[in-house]
């Protein structure tokens, strides 16, 4: 896809990526907290070129009627990607790989919502992304989580998500397109900052132990960065530029 | 007390200590840690959150304005703002000696009216049941709607219903608060109604405004000498 250079050097010699950055540097995130009036909550999410928009639904009633659980609430999420949203048109019907992320971004959020509360209803996530470039999965679960909390779902915790990686056999923060189609590996990590606690963790690569261990460290850091980024949204939202 | 409020989003830690948790905040190790968008509040033994967004969730004995969705022989539906539906049973309207087969739901209510109606009873289990059958409860037959966040009703209605008051005594207007969120305004005049429905919504936009009883107040008084 797209024009990539195969004489493309992803790390130079003096710790450069291709698009600029420092080893350690996430890309330019901007997290925006509500803006879809007809959803209860939602948000918008730039995290280097992926423009992302999620739309959180509920707790509503369940359709169809057998879905519903008589114990406790239950979440559905829908990952979607625009037609336009990559170089070569995209078939808008939901793919393998759609399917698939939406599965994960859910089970990554479960530990975070406390559905217990809401017996018989669901809550309904709709994430489009509008524009791709490698990382879309962390940049949606991190706008997800600001969304649900916007919709005002009660969470333990918020969940970041970062991917980190290896290209030229050394670890590196936030994984771009580039790196993710000619590196070693991408790690995708989803963190909850207050309870310490991993609950999206995929690795597509080989890494050495030590390498994996490092990998998470340097994931889990990406995550506290991005975690003050959700809050700084919800804070602007709700509480008003600088007040308090 | 003030300077104990703080501004926290889910995942924050409100404080640490032997408090007991209660609205929206859970206890995890020895941390209370807050679960939705709002104002913690340090009491001497507790800890809560007064949260800014949400839908409405039944309490027995809450007031709410719902309305009629639909209804069998035996029962209407009432749409109460909530993730669940207002189960109200006909015998609730028609007394002990309803039958099924003489007396006609929709000649009492029908679909659209709307209600004032008390959460008789609610549980995990069911859909809330609830009741018309107490003073100034029952069908409502004139006034306007106005729909604000469930979460911003206590602001509506003020410390022991301060701003409520404020509101009617300078509008002559007469308001119904359901704790879902729906409002009823009646006035007998236009300007009075316009006003009434202004200040509520104003409260909706800046619930979280620390002197916010002086601002309405002002704008009331602002609207008088121009009228």
């Amino acid at each position: 896809m797209g024009g990539r250079d195969a004489t493309m050097v992803l790390l130079d010699e003096n710790g450069i990526r291709c698009d600029g950055r420092k080893v350690d540097e996430p890309r330019r995130i901007m997290i925006r907290a509500g803006g879809l009036k007809n959803a209860d909550g939602s948000a918008y999410i730039e995290f280097g070129d992926n423009k992302i928009l999620v739309g959180v639904f509920g707790p509503r009633d369940v359709h169809p009627k057998h879905m519903s659980d008589t114990d406790t609430g239950i979440l559905r999420v829908r990952y979607h990607m625009e037609p336009f949203s990559v170089g070569e048109r995209k078939n808008p019907a939901p793919s393998r790989r759609e399917i698939e992320i939406s599965k994960v971004i859910k089970e990554a959020l479960e530990p975070a919502v406390m559905l217990d509360k809401f017996p018989r209803t669901a809550v309904d996530v709709f994430i489009e992304v509008l524009q791709a470039d490698g990382g879309t999965r962390c940049a949606a679960l991190t706008a997800a989580s600001v969304a649900l909390a916007d919709a005002g779902i009660p969470m333990r915790d918020m969940v970041a998500a970062i991917a980190a990686g290896k290209v030229a056999d050394t670890v590196i923060l936030d994984v771009n397109n580039e790196e993710d189609q000619a590196g070693q590996a991408d790690m995708p990590i989803g963190y909850m900052p207050s309870l310490k606690k991993i609950t999206l963790l995929q690795l597509d690569g080989v890494l050495t132990p030590e390498e994996y261990k490092k990998c998470v460290d340097v994931g889990v850091k990406g995550c506290e960065l991005v975690y003050e980024l959700q809050k700084k949204a919800l804070h602007d939202k709700y509480f008003g530029k600088g007040d308090e | 007390m003030d300077n104990k409020r703080k501004y926290v989003i889910p995942g924050d830690v409100v404080t640490t200590g032997p408090f007991r948790p209660e609205q929206n905040v859970i206890l995890e190790g020895d941390k209370i840690i807050s679960t939705t968008i709002g104002i913690s509040e340090i009491y001497d033994d507790s800890v809560k959150v007064i949260p800014l967004t949400g839908k409405y969730i039944p309490k027995i004995n809450d007031l709410v304005i719902g309305k009629v969705i639909s209804h069998t022989s035996l029962s209407w539906e009432l749409d109460i703002n909530s993730c669940y539906v207002g189960f109200l049973p006909a015998q609730d309207v028609f007394g002990r000696d309803f039958s099924a087969h003489a007396d006609e739901l929709a000649s009492k209510l029908k679909s659209g009216d709307l209600v004032a109606a008390r959460i008789a009873n609610f549980d995990r289990t069911r859909d809330p049941l609830v009741t018309i059958s107490d003073r100034d409860l029952g069908k409502i037959d004139s006034g306007d709607l106005v729909k604000i966040s469930p979460s911003k009703v206590p602001r509506l209605i003020g410390k022991r219903g301060s701003m409520i008051q404020m509101i009617e005594m300078a509008t002559n207007a007469a308001v119904t608060i359901g704790q879902n969120g729906w409002v009823v305004v009646s006035c007998e005049t236009p300007e009075g109604l316009l006003k009434a429905k202004k200040a509520i919504e104003m409260i909706n936009e800046k619930a979280h405004v620390a002197n916010l009883t002086d601002q309405v107040k002002e704008m009331l008084e602002i609207k008088d000498d121009e009228s």
